[in-house]
């Protein structure tokens, strides 16, 4: 039975000549759907090589990567494709379009092709709490905030993948309880396959499994840390 | 065009401002092109009159002194009459005089000589066609605002011939930026040997001519005419190269105009490249959503278009106006629609170029970069 994410033996390599360094080194990792799992490691471990590896942002230089029954290996327009159809990101910044209302932020990712079942803009902004703010733009909402729009946004295409990074960077313990609880919610719901990404150890405690991530390498961690 | 529009309105003020240089630069377009027109208008409306296909000059003349200069033998007009494909052909003189009216109007004139019921003999709007009195003349509407009126007495300068204003013609009929007199050929060829009324002209007068005014079937083997008869043809659209001027003036401002377009192509591209580098993050969100290339590409297109042609027909709208308020003045300024359609169509066009290479050098952004930095 396929997983909801498969990284297997995925190595991935930055630079040229004498200068390369191994940012995945032989990397394995299979999240099953309706399962999170967090990342957590030092700056410059590879928690960014490895969301941009399952997410079909970048192509590893060994090993695949499977989304469902989806390989990731293929061109960028491919990859695209399986992008929008099937991941959804939550960037570390929440990255909305300044330019856009809450639910515009929600309803963009379905203007980029067809989405037979995507989920009501609306009703997914009240299901994260922010249906009252709606109209709203980025810089009329709080770090919470957008961080929950950004949430929907990353949800509304019913993705098979939820890649999460930092997701409670800049935020307060309050808030980041909220967004926290808010992701464990949903991937449990929409069994979905959650990666997190995370310094904050506050956040490890809505996770299913905890993974550290050193020098490339991923390794479980003992539960005594969550 | 979800994003496109909503960016428009959001960044409302950036876009105006972009807008207002787009909207000048189109009012300047506009202004060039009517200042353009009113100097081909003002230089050779009264050739482009003309009802003719080619013009026969005395061969070897220059080129771009023909009107001045050639002097053709009255003969040739027949030889020319009786080519294959000719269906049409008069003696035709031009001279450039200076004349004072019976109201004392000092005004420029291009005396065009023709024969009295010849196909280049023109119709007037109001008053009279050339008669059998030599002392006639048909003037351009245009000399009305100079002064002159249906009925005065032009008395040419030096020469002291008087000619009665018999007819005035239908709109504008100039030639190298003088009001063009239509008059019989006879009393031309005695004011362009300096002939006083009542003397006796020289013998060779009434044997010469400007050129042979040829009107004939497209096809017609000019060269092959010109070989026979003795003479060098130009068709008429390059016999407007002949009158005064004409070529240094608009090929000076067909430069301005090059330079103006290629300048609009930059300062728009310019423009764009620094509104795509600033939506470069916002680009590689879009293209880690799974946002396609033609997607991204499109919105950006779009939001350039938008601006273009909103901003284009503003200004142009302006310039119109601005040159309907000219258009009263002496200036040579005439509002022609279809170079002014050009004019802006190009705007547009170069505009889309400029823009499309600011948005292809970042389309293609790594998707990457909306991870942020590396960990």
């Amino acid at each position: 039975m396929s997983a909801g994410l498969l990284l297997d033996e995925v190595t991935l390599r930055h630079g040229d000549g004498e200068d390369i360094t191994t940012a995945l080194d032989e990397v394995t990792l299979r999240v099953e759907e309706g399962e999170i799992v967090a990342v957590v490691g030092p700056s410059g471990a590879g928690k960014s090589s490895l969301l941009a590896v399952a997410g079909g942002l970048t192509v590893p230089d060994a090993g695949r990567v499977l989304v469902g029954d989806v390989d990731l290996s293929g061109t960028e327009r491919d990859r695209a494709r399986i992008r929008r159809e099937r991941i959804g990101y939550v960037f570390q910044s929440n990255n909305l379009i300044p330019s856009l209302t809450a639910v515009d932020q929600v309803r963009l990712p379905l203007t980029f092709g067809r989405h037979d079942a995507s989920r009501d803009p609306l009703e997914l902004l009240a299901e994260v709490g922010m249906e009252h703010k709606a109209g709203r733009r980025p810089h009329e909402l709080s770090g919470g905030e957008r961080q929950r729009v950004g949430i929907a946004r990353a949800l509304v295409t019913r993705p098979r993948l939820l890649l999460v990074d930092e997701p409670t960077a800049a935020l307060d313990r309050r808030r980041s309880h909220e967004v926290v609880e808010l992701l464990a919610k949903e991937t449990h719901h929409l069994r979905m396959a959650t990666v997190v990404v995370t310094h904050d150890h506050d956040v490890l405690r809505h996770c299913d499994r905890v993974y550290e991530m050193a020098d490339g390498r991923l390794k479980p961690t003992r539960p005594a840390l969550v | 065009m979800f994003l496109t529009i909503r960016e428009l309105v959001f960044a409302r003020s950036r876009f105006a401002l972009m807008g207002t240089v787009v909207a000048l630069i189109a009012i300047l377009m506009v202004l060039l092109s009517g200042l353009s027109v009113g100097l081909v208008d003002d230089g050779v409306s009264g050739l482009k009159k003309l009802p003719v296909t080619s013009l026969a000059f005395e061969r070897g003349v220059a080129g771009d002194a023909a009107f001045s200069r050639s002097v053709v033998d009255l003969g040739t007009v027949d030889e020319w009459a009786e080519r294959d494909g000719v269906t049409d052909a008069a003696p035709y003189g031009n001279t450039l005089v200076n004349a004072k009216t019976n109201g004392d109007v000092d005004i420029d004139l291009a005396l065009f000589g023709v024969q009295p019921g010849s196909f280049i003999d023109p119709e007037p709007a109001r008053g009279t066609r050339l008669g059998s009195d030599p002392n006639e003349i048909v003037v351009s509407a245009t000399a009305l605002d100079a002064g002159v009126r249906l009925g005065d007495v032009v008395t040419v300068d030096r020469v002291g011939t008087e000619l009665t204003v018999v007819g005035v013609l239908d709109g504008q009929h100039t030639y190298g930026h003088v009001d063009i007199g239509y008059i019989p050929l006879r009393t031309w060829q005695e004011i362009r040997t300096g002939t006083a009324p009542g003397a006796q002209a020289p013998a060779h007068a009434y044997e010469e001519i400007t050129a042979v005014a040829v009107r004939s079937a497209s096809g017609t083997d000019l060269a092959a005419g010109d070989r026979e008869v003795g003479t060098m043809s130009m068709t008429l659209e390059e016999s407007f190269g002949a009158s005064p001027g004409y070529t240094a003036e608009t090929s000076t401002l067909q430069m301005i105009q090059v330079f103006l377009y290629a300048i609009s192509a930059l300062v728009v591209g310019a423009f764009f490249t620094v509104l795509t580098i600033q939506r470069k993050p916002e680009i590689a969100v879009l293209r880690a959503m799974g946002a396609s290339t033609r997607y991204v590409l499109r919105d950006s297109l779009a939001q350039s278009l938008v601006l273009l042609t909103i901003s284009t027909v503003l200004g142009v709208g302006i310039g119109v106006a601005a040159g309907a308020a000219i258009s009263s003045t002496p200036m040579p300024f005439s509002l022609d629609p279809g170079s002014i359609a050009v004019a802006g169509l190009l705007l547009v066009v170069l505009g889309m170029a400029g823009a499309a290479i600011a948005v292809l050098r970042i389309v293609k952004v790594d998707p990457l970069t909306a991870l942020g930095g590396n960990r």
